[in-house]
């Protein structure tokens, strides 16, 4: 393989920190409550390795605890991450060509790495956006099994007050929302987004929303494509 | 050890791994990408971090009152700081240093 050169390590480095405050939180936070059911680091390791999916893996610990059924467990993962259709679906075109690294980029297409790899502008300036993809993919599953490895090993000897500090992630995809909003041509999908989310969320609650917000989202993109 | 423990975990580990994979198979390599795929893959990125910032938000709904508004505050000066300065890790860092204040001090 051709060396990636310096620049592009350290573009795709500085565009990961603020995945990397936040993953590392919640990861620690996973391996603590993982450890405390009676799971040590080789569970954390293997599930930070072969899931890699923030929410769902703090699901599974309870899946795991009150030995949920398999189909349940299966239903509960397609309800929790039928999200990640979305960001295939929007990355078939940008991750064509990427040969080797293929498989992995799309295993490691999380809604934080989506977040940093999915507009046009995301790899503006970059000279080699197919490492760029793969080295951002990557670094952030570092963070998100390091962190997993450390709130196993020394969860109980953490000295400060973190509370909050997964707030990070939140912030992450709010500026990433200000920054399309500012270079997008149109606000439309912004808004179709935004809203479709807010009445979703009030009509089925928190725990239900997301599905029939997607269906709704592009419902409401492909009317306004015929529309205009 | 236990065997149920295994499978629950591989359980998970497939269904993610087989969403993730599932529009790529459909539109492989080979295949032309339909009109509307192309279309959808400029327009969504936009819709879903909108989605996905209601997503992180939706506890709102369920969590108290005092939560909910501090996460409001926390998200104002995250777009007010990027609006003023354009730094993602400044807007970032600004917007959850407030965040931590008002949930440990504040509200702690």
């Amino acid at each position: 393989m051709r060396a990636v050169s310096k620049d592009t390590v350290k573009k795709a480095f500085t565009a990961t920190i603020p995945v990397m405050t936040g993953y590392l939180v919640l990861a620690i936070g996973f391996g603590i409550l993982l450890k405390t059911k009676g799971y040590g680091v080789g569970w954390s390791i293997a599930m930070s390795g072969f899931i890699y999916a923030g929410s769902m893996q703090y699901l599974a610990i309870d899946l795991l605890c009150g030995g949920a059924g398999l189909l349940t467990t299966a239903v509960t993962t397609l309800m929790v991450n039928a999200r990640h259709l979305f960001y295939g679906i929007s990355m078939v075109e940008r991750y064509q060509n990427t040969g080797k690294k293929k498989p992995y980029l799309i295993f490691a297409l999380t809604d934080e790495t989506y977040s940093l790899v999915c507009s046009e502008e995301s790899v503006k300036g970059i000279k080699e956006p197919k490492e760029y993809y793969f080295l951002v993919s990557l670094f952030n599953q570092s963070y998100w099994v390091l962190g997993s490895i450390i709130g196993s090993l020394l969860g109980n000897i953490i000295p400060f007050n973190v509370e909050g500090i997964d707030f990070a992630l939140t912030a992450l995809f709010v500026t990433i929302f200000v920054e399309q909003w500012l270079t997008a041509k149109s606000h439309v999908p912004a808004l179709i987004g935004v809203i479709s989310s807010v009445v979703c969320l009030v009509i089925f609650g928190a725990d239900s929303f997301l599905i029939p917000a997607m269906i709704v989202i592009v419902a409401l993109l492909i009317l306004q494509k015929e529309l205009l | 050890m236990n065997l149920h423990s295994v499978l629950i975990v591989a359980v998970v580990a497939i269904v993610t791994i087989a969403l993730r994979f599932l529009p790529f198979l459909i539109f492989g390599e080979k295949r032309k990408i339909p009109e509307v795929i192309l279309y959808l893959g400029k327009v969504l990125p936009y819709a879903i971090m909108g989605m996905l910032v209601i997503y992180c938000l939706r506890g709102i709904t369920t969590g108290g009152a005092e939560a909910g508004i501090a996460q409001m505050i926390a998200c104002a000066v995250v777009v007010v700081l990027h609006l003023w300065k354009r730094n993602t890790l400044i807007s970032i860092i600004g917007g959850t240093a407030v965040y931590m204040v008002l949930v440990q001090v504040i509200l702690g």
